[in-house]
């Protein structure tokens, strides 16, 4: 009942957020000049604000999402589609876009995009199961650096060939340039969301493991696969419109499974609904702060996002010794000397 | 279930060579053996999770590779590893995956009344709403096994269920085992490190030694002093408790 509460709480907040994102920006926009049918206002409010609010919730929940099915997958908390490759991956896939087809319209980048960003996060998965690393850290270090590697080789390339200024818009994401007909690749979250919800047990199960998985008849291969693919996708989608935003994949899923748990049919709302929350919010602190000018989305979530995610890191740290403890208390059992020591600690 | 010249290689080397027995339905069987025996590679063969690369294993009318995985896993269960799940699930929640093989997202009241079985059977009932991280070893093995139950397979199989327990929860597992076979009527297969949880739980005992069948049979025709000393290449002494042999190493 509580945590459904919860939930409630959330979707309030959605809509409070939205109403007031729709009527926040340079030109003043009132509620009572749209009743009244002021026609220059209803264009502002449908080719400007309208798409704004749409692409601000479609990020949010799909990074969120995409988040989710990454950390459930991998079995780790902190692979993300920025910790994954996945966002870097799609970036190189825009750069090739602009340099093989300058013609290219926002659809055939998308293509590129996601090809990009499916592979890349392909071959990161692929490489952290085949290395099998004994410590979590190591898996998101590893896809850091591999993210870093590809971003490296994007940036190479732009600058040779004088793209820098064109792929800026990638590499910081930002709403500022969402208007009516060329965001609309963002909606793709909305299908894809709701395909990860339909085989949200099928993750949950293959995060469990290889062993878990064919014990139960689930072809883990087909449906790691499958649903990394969606998880790229997603941030793809996002990528090609918004540009990067980070962290959003790494903490909001963290929250929501501390206290929902982590089967992904009972968090998978919550996760979306609190993305939501997360970027909305983000970006009226962007809009409001330097006012009339406006700070870049990646810009207010790369600050919020890395406060949070110290906290969330010390957070763990506290509630592990908690764990250890509770391991000791609840049982006899192979008391190994970590665990004894614990208990003395405590 | 009949397993029939059953090989696999790993690298050049064989693992397992041309083993074959047949697995009495109904009862308890453990596998038992040294370190690299093989005992742990049949295992996973005979339950699918390991391809082989020779011989067969007849299950209910035709190999085990070409059975659907999904019309199998209704048939056979395997539990490997069973302490590692590092996921916030709740015990109901681990259970009600035991159900997937039949319902996959939509669970039924039937499979409700299954699952509610499952748990009450294993005395999870207090804990059933508790996630997994927050209980002790031997909670999430009987949460493992109620899965297992849930998951209503006339064939279970167990690879090192004892792993890690101490003697209070590995004997209740073992207790546990014997109930399977007993009280559900299932065939239960083990693979064992310790010999005499295999000689006093056990109703026939598979010993491998270099990827071969070393002896089958009973607990009695296998465990005596000579197959045991052959085996282990120790010296073995083996005393009468309740009737069933207890064998001493040194």
């Amino acid at each position: 009942m509580q945590s459904k509460r919860f939930t409630l709480l959330l979707v309030l907040a959605v809509v409070v957020l939205s109403v007031a994102s729709l009527f926040i920006g340079v030109i003043d926009l009132k509620p009572s000049e749209l009743w009244s049918g002021n026609l220059e206002m209803w264009q502002i409010f449908i080719v400007s604000r309208l798409p704004r609010l749409l692409a601000i919730l479609c990020t949010g929940v799909g990074m969120s999402v995409a988040g989710l099915i990454m950390q459930q997958l991998c079995s780790n908390k902190f692979v993300s589609p920025t910790t994954g490759a996945t966002i870097s991956s799609a970036q190189f896939g825009i750069l090739l876009a602009l340099l093989f087809m300058p013609a290219s319209t926002l659809w055939s980048r998308a293509i590129f995009a996601f090809g990009a960003a499916i592979l890349g996060t392909w071959i990161f998965v692929w490489f952290i199961q085949r290395i099998q690393f004994k410590d979590v850290v190591m898996v998101p270090l590893v896809g850091i650096m591999f993210g870093n590697v590809i971003g490296g080789v994007t940036s190479y390339l732009a600058y040779k060939h004088e793209m820098t200024q064109a792929l800026s818009s990638w590499l910081v994401g930002h709403f500022s340039l969402v208007l009516k007909g060329r965001y609309e690749i963002v909606w793709l979250t909305v299908p894809l969301v709701v395909l990860a919800f339909v085989f949200a047990n099928h993750f949950n199960i293959v995060g469990l493991g290889k062993d878990f998985s064919k014990n139960l008849g689930v072809p883990y291969n087909f449906v790691l696969f499958m649903g990394l693919t969606i998880a790229a996708m997603i941030t793809a989608s996002i990528v090609v419109v918004v540009g990067s935003i980070s962290y959003i994949g790494l903490i909001v899923p963290n929250i929501v499974a501390m206290y929902k748990g982590d089967k992904i049919r009972g968090t998978l709302v919550d996760t979306a609904l609190f993305g939501a929350v997360f970027v909305l919010a983000c970006d009226m602190i962007g809009r409001v702060a330097i006012f009339p000018y406006e700070l870049p989305i990646e810009l207010i979530v790369g600050i919020v996002g890395s406060v949070i995610f110290v906290g969330l890191l010390f957070y763990r740290l506290k509630y592990g010794r908690k764990a250890i403890r509770l391991g000791h208390a609840g049982t006899s059992c192979c008391a190994s000397m970590p665990r004894e020591k614990g208990g003395e600690m405590v | 279930m009949q397993i029939q010249d059953l090989t696999k290689q790993y690298d050049g080397k064989t693992v397992v060579d041309g083993v074959s027995f047949s697995i009495p339905k109904g009862k308890v069987i453990s596998l038992i053996g040294p370190n690299g025996a093989g005992k742990s590679t049949v295992m996973g063969m005979i339950s699918r999770l390991i391809a082989h690369d020779d011989g067969l294993v007849h299950f209910q009318g035709k190999d085990i590779s070409k059975w659907k995985s999904k019309e199998l896993s209704k048939r056979l269960a395997i539990l490997t590893q069973t302490n590692q799940i590092q996921m916030k699930l709740t015990v109901r929640e681990l259970v009600t995956f035991g159900r997937f093989p039949y319902s996959g997202n939509r669970i039924t009241p039937e499979d409700a009344a299954v699952i509610d079985r499952a748990i009450a059977y294993m005395e999870l009932d207090e804990l059933q709403d508790r996630f997994l991280d927050e209980l002790s070893g031997g909670q999430r093995q009987r949460a493992m096994i109620a899965m297992v139950i849930a998951q209503d397979t006339e064939y279970v199989l167990l690879d090192e269920p004892t792993n890690n327990l101490d003697i209070y929860h590995a004997t209740n597992m073992m207790k546990i085992v014997r109930r399977l076979c007993d009280e559900l009527g299932k065939t239960v297969i083990l693979v064992l490190h310790e010999i005499n949880y295999a000689a006093f739980y056990s109703d026939y005992i598979c010993a491998f030694k270099d990827g071969k069948i070393a002896k089958f049979g009973t607990v009695e025709q296998v465990i005596t002093k000579e197959n045991l000393s052959e085996i282990y290449q120790v010296d073995f002494e083996i005393l009468n408790i309740k009737g069933k042999p207890l064998s001493i190493y040194y």
